[in-house]
């Protein structure tokens, strides 16, 4: 099989059992790879309603057919799981180096099963694949084991690992690599921990095969080349993703003090210009990108070094929790890093309980002793620490994750808890942006931006219209995004550098040696839509559109100050939004895909009959 | 003419490597390329790029004369010839002549610039060699 490595290696961690099986040819055809993999084996490997923490829960490493070949951005793999937070489907992307050094080991995906009866670490050689000890890594930091590993197995080992937030099960756990980049979303991290698996670590000899050498490389080296001649390439170089930081504060959608306000009246101290100038020290990219957006980082004045912040980890570790200093809001990013925390999560949850607190709803000797104060930033610190730690009462009831915290807390906190099916939403102000809310609404995973990042495109034509065109534009952009990690490149080379989307399927045709046009990837990215939306159905009692509610936030309290100040989106409006997505997927009015729809996707044999996973 | 890096400006993403490997062996594999890239994380934070200075020392030290120049100046080991006898591999102040154990020779750099064109941020370009 041409573009992929060929085998799929399987680790049962209860036996300690490693066995290595054939990609399976079915699967790359109808799924190609990475997140479409991912998705697959989680439907047909994980029995219904398993507990996420238990046994019977699977972590599916998956690349794409693109991952480790010269093509712009193919550093990209996909973690995919039952999620503890949510419930539901996890499918977590991330870059840096892995997914590449394992297809060079030869391996397509690693599918981990099975609890451990101690800690170990997978180690990986080519050939040479173990389980060894972990006991005298338990504990530790997520950066400190990366480095320790690399010291110990060599440099060109690369390293996977979860930090004490993994171990001690916190919901929304990360796992780390890199030094700087995370599988960061729905608790993947917590089921390495349950699994009492402390890390990964790869190293591969081997090449990708290739169907037509000269070809792909003559298509391989246009799009570098495409990506070199963008307008945008040194600004993005640059700054990377914080860039967006000034747009969203000047467009009311960088979240402030949990989302009450999408402008943050420091917003200005927090911007890319302070951040390139204070702190950055190199730019770090993942494998074959040629647009760097890792900004690595020295504080001098916390003596830490952190790839970041990056926008979502400034908006929700720093304006969200009303942190004004970049250099304070790179110290929690680092030590989210270090303790293996999802900072977006981390800061949804936090800034929930800072709002608890001035509303003295949670007082001085709940919080642990700290003044948990609106923009004080060594509470911060320190109440990371303990929520990875699960340490004292608030630390334990955050590692939660807000949904939970919110509901045994009560007292009408749940309105301002802002998530979606559970996940915590990413930083962008939805209070007046249609689109942007309902990509909140309907992404596969619960509250996350990168599915569908509608919020330009709301501001383009008109922020608060309630149109079909707009439910049609997030569904196009679910499709598109979501294919980019199934291919297992990333999305930014043609979302920031404006690369061609006509660049895609001629490459994947002369890695692959099979002819698919961009419509037919499409088709293929909206069966693995179908195939995660099915997932919750199956998964989640009384599942439908319930699940679908909008952070109450955005539809019941105005937002405060800046362009948007008044206003919210009445809850009819979000409805409204529902209906026009609802009807375009082909699902029905309760968010469920009907027969014709799955029948039309190639998903009824897979499904089976719907009916029997309500 | 030789490759040149500016260490400060890489980024690690290795697309060098492969445009490499894929010239010299037709191979999608960063293992098999000409120039090397060493990350220094998690401090300082920097990438430190490797690549042939063509200063000749290879071919000084090569006991049976395997490494000639090509037409653009640049070094290279003649496979037929090579003994992988490591003289040149230990010799080069660079750390960039490479051998591999399904590979009959030791390989270096030969001016072909395609890590060049793939290289985002600029760090790689191929000029006269300085004095």
């Amino acid at each position: 099989m041409y573009g992929y490595a060929g085998r799929v290696l399987r680790v049962d961690l209860t036996r300690g059992i490693i066995t290595r099986e054939p990609t399976p040819e079915a699967v790359v055809r109808d799924y190609l790879g990475a997140r479409g993999m991912g998705a697959y084996l989680l439907w047909t490997e994980v029995p219904k309603r398993t507990d996420p923490l238990g046994p019977g829960n699977k972590l599916f490493l998956s690349t794409g057919p693109l991952s480790g070949t010269l093509f712009p951005g193919a550093g990209k793999m996909d973690f995919t799981t039952k999620s503890p937070l949510t419930g539901g489907y996890a499918g977590a992307s991330m870059g840096g180096m892995l997914a590449a050094e394992l297809k060079y080991a030869g391996y397509d995906a690693v599918i981990l099963e099975g609890i451990s009866p101690r800690p170990v670490y997978l180690y990986i050689d080519d050939e040479r694949v173990e389980l060894r000890p972990a006991d005298a890594y338990w504990g530790q930091g997520s950066l400190t084991l990366e480095k320790r590993l690399k010291d110990e197995l060599g440099e060109d080992f690369q390293i996977a690992t979860i930090g004490p937030a993994g171990e001690k099960l916190v919901k929304y756990a990360c796992i780390s690599h890199d030094f700087g980049r995370q599988a960061g979303r729905g608790g993947v991290g917590t089921v390495m921990g349950a699994k009492k698996l402390k890390a990964i670590a790869v190293r591969g000899s081997g090449g990708i095969p290739i169907a037509d050498t000269a070809e792909f490389v003559r298509l391989a080296r246009e799009a570098y080349r495409a990506c070199k001649e963008a307008e945008g390439l040194e600004a993005w170089t640059r700054y990377g993703t914080m860039m967006v930081t000034s747009w969203c504060n000047e467009n009311a959608a960088l979240p402030t003090r949990n989302f009450q306000s999408g402008t943050f009246e420091q917003g200005a101290s927090i911007y890319a210009s302070v951040h390139r100038k204070t702190i950055v020290v190199t730019d770090k990219a993942c494998f074959g990108c040629p647009s760097p957006c890792g900004k690595y980082s020295h504080s001098k004045k916390h003596n830490i070094y952190v790839e970041g912040p990056e926008y979502e980890t400034n908006g929700m570790l720093g304006s969200d929790l009303g942190l004004g200093d970049i250099e304070d809001i790179a110290k929690a990013n680092q030590l989210c890093d270090e303790l293996g925390l999802d900072s977006i999560s981390t800061g949804g949850t936090i800034a929930w309980a800072m709002e608890c607190y001035e509303k003295g709803i949670l007082n001085r000797e709940q919080s642990g002793g700290l003044d948990l104060r609106f923009g004080n930033a060594e509470a911060v610190f320190d109440l990371i620490d303990r929520v990875a730690h699960r340490d004292g009462w608030l630390g334990n009831l955050l590692a939660e994750g807000v949904k939970r915290a919110a509901s045994a807390v009560g007292q009408d906190s749940e309105k301002w808890a802002v998530h979606v099916k559970g996940m915590e939403q990413s930083a962008y102000d939805t209070h007046s942006a249609t689109s942007m809310l309902l990509a909140y609404m309907t992404a596969d995973v619960g509250a996350h931006h990168n599915r569908a990042w509608a919020i330009t495109y709301d501001l383009a034509v008109g922020r608060d219209r309630v149109t079909p065109e707009k439910a049609a534009k997030v569904i196009e952009l679910q499709h598109i995004r979501p294919l980019m990690d199934t291919l297992g490149c990333c999305r930014l080379q043609w979302v920031e550098l404006g690369m061609p989307l006509s660049c895609y399927a001629p490459a994947l045709q002369a890695l692959t040696g099979v002819q698919r046009s961009w419509e037919d990837l499409l088709h293929i990215s909206e069966r693995i839509w179908n195939l995660t939306r099915m997932v919750w159905v199956r998964e989640v009692e009384g599942f439908g559109r319930a699940w679908d509610s909008p952070a109450t936030r955005f539809v019941r309290e105005p937002a405060v100050g800046g362009v948007t100040d008044g206003k919210l989106t009445p809850p009819l409006a979000a409805q409204q939004m529902l209906d026009y997505y609802y009807e375009q997927r082909g699902w029905d009015a309760n968010g469920i895909p009907t027969s014709e729809t799955l029948q039309r996707l190639g998903l009824s044999d897979l499904v089976g009959d719907r009916s029997a996973w309500r | 003419m030789r490759l040149y890096a500016d260490s400060a400006k890489c980024s690690g993403c290795r697309a060098c490597l492969l445009a490499c490997s894929l010239h010299l062996f037709g191979e999608n594999n960063p293992k098999k390329a000409a120039l090397a890239i060493v990350p220094h994380f998690p401090a300082p934070g920097t990438f430190e790029v490797k690549v042939c200075t063509q200063c000749g020392r290879c071919a000084e030290v090569c006991p049976v004369d395997a490494i000639h120049q090509n037409e653009k100046g640049a070094y290279y080991i003649e496979p037929d010839e090579c003994t992988l006898c490591m003289a040149c591999v230990e010799e080069c102040p660079e750390g960039v002549v490479f051998t591999r154990p399904d590979v009959g020779y030791a390989w270096q750099c030969d001016l072909c610039g395609n890590c060049v064109e793939v290289c985002g941020p600029g760090v790689l370009w191929i000029a006269e060699r300085e004095a």
